[in-house]
């Protein structure tokens, strides 16, 4: 069996953004000083003139892309996430946010998964931040392919996107020949009747493993890749739901605010029934190479497994 | 300046005045102080110098104004009136709920080119605006205006580098250097002095004005024409609460609406000053 290929979705960032820019001559990129990290730097040495550095000044960039798209521009604003959603969050709120400006955040380096730079630059917080501004699209791909399709996807979309990517290169299990992205729409990756995991961003390819390996372990596991986070696609898990009984969230994000939080609102509107939430369970995070890290919170193939037949026993 | 023209436009920014003490005295709220300073430069602005449509109030090539102390927007409303992009009989129901007007600016009013009122960040959207400008080498201008309070925010200090490092020459910042904000002198609460070397060291060009003057305005936005390869600011000198007898450099009128009683003493000091430049 081949070597699965891994690619850092902050690669199909840079990439998708060069591969718009002729079809769209009205998208600009601005960065603050992260190019080489957030991969911008592939569409700066394409299209230069395209292309603003706004130096280590966060709040100063979200308030220049808002005012590039009221006149007319597709502002793509890229740093870490840390600091586009964290610091920057009062501009994205009143300036982005509330005129609702056609501007979309590429959010690089979101997670534990940083790795070595540690707490101050882990950043478990940028979905709950962003879910409380209305109007805010959120997406968060879970491997190279979707994040590349994210990114089309968002430039054809009127209204302000997060994008949400990750520093480490995780496996690509999306065939980018025949992959479709449909904004607002969750997918079913493997279907199942016992219980079902509802995974986003680098934890969907962990869903998958652990279901393969439950299925061994006689449990049927359905697998949901939510890479839209707002607007949730509740409809697909309130049928989850009903149909198995039983939920198990997956996220690289605190558990509080991001996709376990939003899960759990939908499910218990409409058709209540245990939710398991797995993801950074409200702590910081500390220094150490990305793998082990993922690993020692975990943000794995192993603790999602673990963590679904504790709950099948519990539950069922 | 004409005379004929500055006597009108002073009728005008005395109709801007009476329009900001209507509004805030219905609304039962809001900032007449700051409003009243700004009242005649924003005047001068729509009335003289920048391309504006109400019929079109979104035309791609007009002039652009971001009100970047947001929290004066019943004067940015009062102009708006004026120059008839929605009917004055709006000012009365500013702030009041299902209004039209909201306390702070909001983009879907017509005339109303940015949302703003959380301090420091108008300037950076202005910056943006002119940036989209010059990528399209459109020949539109963008001005903005800043309280001198304002400029605590540290996000107007990245932004003034911003514009600078962009050679942003179709941005003019106006600084509305009335001395006062909510807790009480500029210079007492922690200052911002002096302005005029800051913006010179951050690379812009600054002009300095007496703010209630219109020829004197005329020379420092002419001035502000010729400069390139520069952003400009106008560090305007004002009166807080310019025009109202009662309500001139005093701090206690930042965020607080006239009573009935001080609602008619301002409405006929204001219209009293219209009828003796109506009759000169």
């Amino acid at each position: 069996m081949s070597e699965v290929k891994k690619i850092a979705t902050r690669e199909s960032y840079g990439q998708a953004l060069t591969e718009l820019a002729e079809e769209y001559s009205n998208l600009v990129v601005l960065d603050a000083d992260l190019a080489e990290a957030t991969k911008t730097v592939i569409f700066k040495k394409a299209y230069p003139e395209r292309f603003f550095d706004c130096g280590i000044a966060e709040c100063n960039m979200m308030g220049v892309a808002a005012g590039l798209a009221a006149a007319g521009k597709i502002p793509f604003a890229s740093s870490f996430a840390m600091f586009a959603a964290g610091r920057a969050f009062e501009i994205v709120r009143n300036s982005i946010g509330y005129p609702h400006l056609n501007v979309k955040i590429g959010a690089t380096h979101a997670g534990i998964s940083v790795g070595e730079d540690g707490a101050t630059h882990q950043c478990n917080e940028d979905i709950a931040l962003m879910r409380t501004i209305p109007g805010m699209t959120i997406i968060n791909p879970a491997d190279a392919v979707e994040a590349k399709a994210a990114v089309r996807a968002a430039v054809e979309y009127v209204g302000p996107v997060y994008m949400r990517f990750g520093r480490l290169a995780t496996p690509v299990f999306n065939d980018e020949s025949t992959y479709k992205f449909e904004m607002g729409k969750g997918v079913t990756l493997r279907d199942g009747k016992d219980v079902t995991i509802v995974a986003t961003g680098l934890m969907v390819n962990e869903a998958l493993e652990a279901a393969k390996e439950l299925e061994g372990q006689g449990i049927d596991a359905r697998v949901i890749n939510i890479h839209t986070i707002k607007p949730l696609d509740k409809e697909i898990i309130q049928k989850a739901a009903q149909e198995t009984g039983l939920i198990i969230t997956a996220e690289e994000h605190n558990i509080i605010g991001g996709l376990g939080s939003a899960v759990t609102e939908a499910v218990c509107e409409a058709t209540p029934v245990p939710v398991v939430r797995i993801g950074v369970n409200d702590e910081f995070g500390y220094s150490g190479p990305a793998a082990d890290l993922l690993k020692k919170f975990g943000l794995c193939s192993e603790n999602i497994t673990a963590k679904t037949i504790e709950a099948v026993k519990k539950f069922k | 300046m004409d005379a004929t023209i500055k006597k009108q436009l002073e009728i005008t920014a005395l109709k801007v005045r009476m329009g900001i003490i209507e509004g805030t005295f219905n609304a039962k709220s809001g900032h007449p102080g700051g409003s009243l300073s700004i009242s005649d430069v924003l005047t001068y602005l729509y009335c003289v110098k920048m391309n504006v449509n109400p019929a079109d109030p979104d035309m791609p090539e007009r002039d652009r104004l971001v009100l970047s102390k947001g929290h004066c927007a019943p004067a940015l409303y009062s102009v708006l009136s004026e120059k008839g992009f929605f009917p004055k009989e709006e000012l009365k129901s500013l702030r009041h709920i299902g209004a039209m007007l909201q306390g702070h600016p909001c983009i879907k009013i017509p005339g109303v080119d940015m949302s703003s009122g959380s301090l420091g960040q108008g300037i950076s959207v202005a910056c943006g605006m002119a940036l989209a400008g010059k990528t399209d080498n459109a020949d539109y201008k963008v001005y903005t205006i800043l309280g001198d309070g304002e400029l605590e925010e540290g996000e107007v200090w990245e932004a003034a580098m911003f514009a600078a490092h962009n050679k942003l020459d179709n941005l003019v910042a106006i600084v509305d250097n009335n001395g006062l904000q909510i807790d009480g002198s500029i210079n007492d609460v922690c200052s911002p002095e002096p302005i005029d070397e800051k913006f010179a060291a951050f690379g812009w060009h600054v002009i300095k004005t007496p703010a209630h003057d219109f020829d004197e305005l005329e020379k420092a936005f002419d001035e502000a024409e010729k400069i390139s390869s520069k952003p400009v600011v106008i560090i305007q000198k004002s009166v807080k609460g310019s025009g109202v007898s009662f309500m001139e450099n005093m701090c206690s009128w930042h965020g607080k609406a006239p009573d009935k009683e001080q609602y008619d003493k301002a409405m006929s000091e204001l219209s009293q000053r219209i009828e003796e430049l109506e009759s000169k």
